[in-house]
């Protein structure tokens, strides 16, 4: 019994075999030496015998000499936080007008879903044409519609260029949150809101009892990829201001790319790499922590 | 489902044992010589080299195409890393950068290649062309005095301007600003008549390193440049203001196009062949790229006006593109006798001609627009911070691009950005003591 | 009375508003694709300057110019490859792996489960180098068993398993919540006529789980199609390159032909929407299954 009972469990871990083989290899192996190279001042290019080690003097600089990288970590945080409300509060609404049995709802679906698909090239490109200071089109509308005194060069301006970039990548990630809500929606039975409505309960009083419990599972999953995927953010910086002007819209991995190429400092990029991981893992961490009180409620 | 599931699974192995159309890895003979390129609009032309070099020779030589830059370098490294590079390539980086692969044993020095029959190789190049691969005497990095790399073409940087804006401004097209003064002056003339001034790929820090260090030459001349990275003058020295202020006078004469702080290259590039802006400060390739966009663009090519005349202004230039050779390549005179062929005198004319870029080789320049011979006329007061013995550090180098930015948005004063700089190179400096 | 009036307006100003809304944003969804096919018909000096939305003399030659100078003929072959090897592993892994980690026993599975949840929210910015370097190590790189096809095959597993690797996170996560949901009573009645957990795997669970497998098809089929950073440093040789390398052609170092770009993105973008077309319907139900539960 016990032999066979065994064999059993033994088979039972073949399945997770495969997984774990690929992510030992291509995952954890990687991710051991960007720890490792962390401690050393190495270029990348020498031979790594000839790297000199440091300790953690990458870590110390980076927590007290380096004001650029934790400028760039708030700029990350502040283009989350606006992702979070207003590109998810979008997302909701948009799901929430098409979860009734509107005309198209199919076809919005659809559309929806092309701006994620669309290469960083053509976006950035669009998106340039938008906020040129001379020739773009906003400022064509905005002086068109009598307001022109607001026209200015979007991506230039210290005040707006980073809540510009932001506008772009809510734009681009909208459709992935509509579509994960709009799910989130429809799967909710009908006859709760027949429900409501039979007690009396109005559009908002609907939304909060009957929508909102059954949607917070959902809301996290989108809130977690959301925090995930908007702290990395990078193709649009390059495409869009270069990081410029100044500091003004530089984000953590363009830091982190700096001191790859820039300055050829493997060891402190790989350092800067660690500290990025770590604060994302507690960011998740409070996520989760959050949702599970939340839930409680 | 099933059966889809079969039909597919029977493509995924058909295909993944290598049964792909045209998969050719001719392993025959190590008489190959392998090189790996970024330059994506040589490709065809590199190719073609390639086919005449085999029936000239039988040695078979292969181009791999690896683009954009940044992939390129990422694939360098990592080739250096696993001591697996190819017999030719190049390395996109500083002088620093460059160091660190010769010290690892990655470039063979050319040198002895050079000196032979009497430099007639060295001698066939313009010599600014080959300063930017050289290494001195007595440089910073401890590098055996020698050249390192061929040059493949030349280009240098300088401002462009369009004649027909100029004439509409009420400036003279054929008589541009030659002195600070008359710059400035085309500049309000320019915004009187509502034309944008100077567009240029700023978003990108090396565009703005680069008018910097003109300036810097014109006002300081090379020796004190020099001695500021060394560390013996310090960037808040009143000419390193001067400088800083070079932009600022800019800003406020109505010079720098709207938004140029963030701009990327290329968007420049457009907004100037579309007559959007009046001036723009890019590299001798723009030729190219302007005339793609619009044939019957109206302009001429400029020296940065100088702002003091105690220096001459100097520009960016020398060797666009240079590829070396592996030190550690099997058969490394073989490798050099290509090189060599590759950069004579017939193969850089059919370059040049076919990619519209300016050959290297001193006897190969041919017909080419006038334009282009304009840019071709800077070469002469060409520099380059890879020529000198010795680099800034990366980080200072930011500091002041940064810095820069930050005075043409109004942010910071000239004086305010100079002891910035300072402050992090006092810190780079320490660091590097340790 | 006032207030079926009152009611009727405020209705009628919801739902005219609610549809400007959607049609406001999708018009902003479609325009940057309709620009993009409309500056593939453009020339190179029109692109920028003719602002029209579909030009009077559309250069439809454009396309079959892209094609044909950006070699998409063999490229296209490889991303297919790739994509659907990629794939599929990844969904053979990751399901075989949450069905394990949902339903067997296994002693520290939990562990397991975590540490691959953290692997998603710990990435590793430059880690091309290190990738780089294993690769090398393990010999993928440079193989020179001296059949071509051999050679071919093992360059080209290279490129596929740490693409594979990199979408296991995401898919294990989802599926393991999908297999948590799933009623036993089906896996029971299934053991007791005898089938073995394999069986179970394969006949039950899986095909259950074709929502959530949808899921994680689009997602993965866009990475892998748009990829071009690991293909670039990993493959070497043309004949290996999947479909953004043909884009690069026009995307010299110094010229970027517009018109052959938009023409080539134009060209890659049809595949996906194709394929988003056809399994959104099972998206809906894959998301909700996976997600209601957390």
């Amino acid at each position: 019994m016990e032999h066979r009972k065994a064999k059993k469990i033994f088979t039972n871990y073949l399945f997770v075999l495969p997984a774990i083989l690929l992510f030992c290899t291509f995952h954890l192996y990687p991710f051991i030496n960007v720890f490792r190279y962390s401690l050393f001042q190495w270029d990348g290019i020498v031979p790594f015998s000839s790297a000199q080690f440091i300790g953690l003097a990458h870590f110390k600089d980076i927590f007290t000499s380096n004001p650029q990288w934790w400028y760039s970590m708030w700029h990350a945080f502040y283009i989350t936080l606006l992702t979070l409300v207003f590109q998810n509060g979008l997302a909701l609404i948009l799901a929430l007008a098409c979860d009734r049995a509107i005309r198209g709802a199919q076809a919005y679906r659809m559309i929806f879903f092309l701006p994620p698909v669309l290469s960083g090239i053509v976006v950035g490109l669009i998106w340039q044409w938008i906020y040129d200071g001379n020739y773009g089109l906003l400022n064509y509308w905005l002086t068109s519609i009598g307001f022109g005194h607001l026209a200015r060069a979007w991506l230039a301006d210290p005040k707006t260029a980073l809540t510009c970039v932001g506008i772009v990548h809510m734009w681009k990630g909208f459709g992935w949150g509509f579509i994960i809500l709009l799910a989130g929606l429809q799967s909710i039975p009908r006859e709760l809101y027949e429900a409501a409505k039979v007690d009396g309960a109005g559009a908002w009083d609907t939304f909060r009892r009957v929508t909102v419990p059954l949607m917070v599972p959902v809301f996290v999953l989108v809130m977690i990829l959301t925090i995930l995927n908007t702290m990395q953010i990078y193709d649009l910086i390059v495409s869009l201001t270069g990081g410029g002007p100044g500091y003004h819209t530089e984000v953590p991995i363009t830091r982190i790319l700096a001191a790859m190429r820039g300055g050829s400092r493997l060891g402190y990029a790989c350092a800067l790499g660690i500290v990025f991981g770590l604060i994302l893992l507690l960011v998740s961490f409070i996520q989760i922590q959050a949702s599970k009180l939340a839930k409680q409620e | 489902m099933q059966k889809f599931l079969s039909l597919v699974m029977f493509l995924v192995l058909a295909g993944v044992t290598g049964c792909a159309p045209g998969n050719m890895t001719d392993k025959s003979g190590s008489d190959k010589i392998s090189v790996w390129h970024w330059m994506t609009d040589r490709e065809d032309a590199f190719a073609e080299l390639g086919k005449r070099y085999k029936a000239l020779t039988g040695t078979d030589v292969q181009f791999e195409l690896y683009a954009p830059t940044d992939a390129y370098s990422e694939k360098i490294k990592g080739a250096a890393q696993t001591k697996t590079l190819p017999d030719v390539f190049g390395v996109l980086a500083d002088k620093r950068v460059i160091s660190s692969f010769i010290k690892a044993g990655h470039v063979l020095n050319l040198n002895p290649y050079m000196d032979m029959d009497n430099g007639q190789w060295e001698k066939s190049f313009y010599a600014k062309a080959l300063n930017v691969n050289r290494f001195l005497l007595g440089n910073e990095f401890e590098i055996t005095p020698g050249i390192y790399a061929a040059p493949l073409d030349v280009m240098n940087i300088q401002m462009v301007y369009n004649k027909d804006l100029f004439k509409k401004a009420g400036l003279d097209p054929e008589n541009p600003p030659k002195n600070w003064a008359e710059f400035l002056d085309a500049g309000n003339k320019l915004h009187a008549a509502g034309i944008q001034g100077m567009v240029s790929g700023w978003g990108e820090i090396w565009m703005i390193d680069c008018l910097a260090s003109n300036y810097a030459y014109n006002i300081m001349g090379e020796k004190k440049f020099i001695d500021t990275i060394k560390g013996e003058v310090s960037y808040a020295d009143k000419d390193w203001i001067a400088v800083f202020s070079v932009f600022r006078d800019m800003r406020d004469n109505n010079l720098l196009a709207n938004g140029i702080v963030t701009m990327v290259n290329k968007h420049a590039e457009q907004m100037f062949a579309n007559q959007r802006a009046a001036l723009g400060f890019n590299g001798s390739w723009c030729v190219n790229v302007y005339y793609g966009m619009n044939p019957d663009l109206n302009y001429g090519v400029i020296l940065p006006p100088a702002y003091s005349d105690k220096y001459p202004m100097k520009i960016w230039g020398g060797a666009g593109a240079s590829l070396m050779v592996n030190a550690r390549s099997k058969n490394p005179d073989k490798v050099v006798k290509f090189l060599k062929w590759f950069t004579a005198k017939d193969q850089q004319a059919y370059l040049a001609n076919k990619t519209r870029n300016l050959p290297a080789n001193k006897e190969s320049l041919g017909n080419i627009s006038p334009v282009l011979a304009q840019f071709v006329a800077g070469m002469d007061s060409v520099t380059h911070p890879n020529n000198l013995n010795v680099s800034e550090f990366p980080k200072v180098i930011e500091a002041r691009d940064k810095g820069i930015q930050s005075i043409i948005i109004g942010e910071k004063t000239p004086e305010e950005v100079a002891l910035g700089v300072q402050a992090v190179k006092v810190r780079e400096m320490l660091k590097a003591k340790k | 009375m006032q207030k079926p009036i009152y009611y009727k307006i405020k209705q009628f100003i919801l739902t005219y508003s609610t549809h400007l809304l959607l049609i406001i944003i999708s018009l902003s969804c479609i325009l940057p694709l309709i620009w993009m096919f409309s500056s593939s018909l453009k020339t190179q000096a029109t692109v920028f300057s003719d602002m029209s939305l579909f030009p009077q003399n559309p250069h439809w030659e454009n396309f079959y110019i892209a094609w044909t100078k950006g070699g998409f003929g063999r490229y296209f072959f490889n991303s297919l490859l790739y994509t659907i090897v990629v794939v599929l592993g990844i969904v053979f892994v990751t399901s075989l792996a949450a069905y394990g980690i949902s339903r067997l026993k296994m002693p520290g599975k939990n562990i397991i489960f975590y540490v691959f949840l953290a692997a998603m929210m710990i990435p590793i910015p430059g880690a091309f180098v290190a990738l780089y370097v294993l690769l090398n190590k393990l010999g993928f790189l440079n193989p020179n068993t001296g059949f071509a096809f051999l050679d071919n095959t093992i360059m080209r597993l290279g490129y596929i398993l740490p693409l594979i690797n990199s979408g296991l996170s995401l898919g294990i996560y989802m599926l393991k919540t999908f297999f948590d949901k799933m009623p036993g009573d089906l896996e029971d009645s299934a053991r007791i006529d005898g089938c073995s957990t394999f069986g179970i795997y394969w006949h039950i669970a899986l095909p259950m789980a074709k929502p959530a497998i949808a899921v994680i098809v689009i997602f993965n089929t866009l990475n892998v199609w748009n990829e071009y950073l690991l293909a670039m440093l990993v493959l070497t040789g043309k004949h290996l390159m999947p479909l953004t390398r043909a884009l690069m052609v026009f995307r010299g170092t110094h010229i970027t032909e517009y018109p052959l770009l938009m023409s080539g993105m134009t060209i890659t973008v049809i595949p996906i929407i194709i394929i988003y077309i056809l399994l959104q319907k099972h998206i809906i139900a894959g998301i909700t299954a996976g997600a209601v539960k957390g």
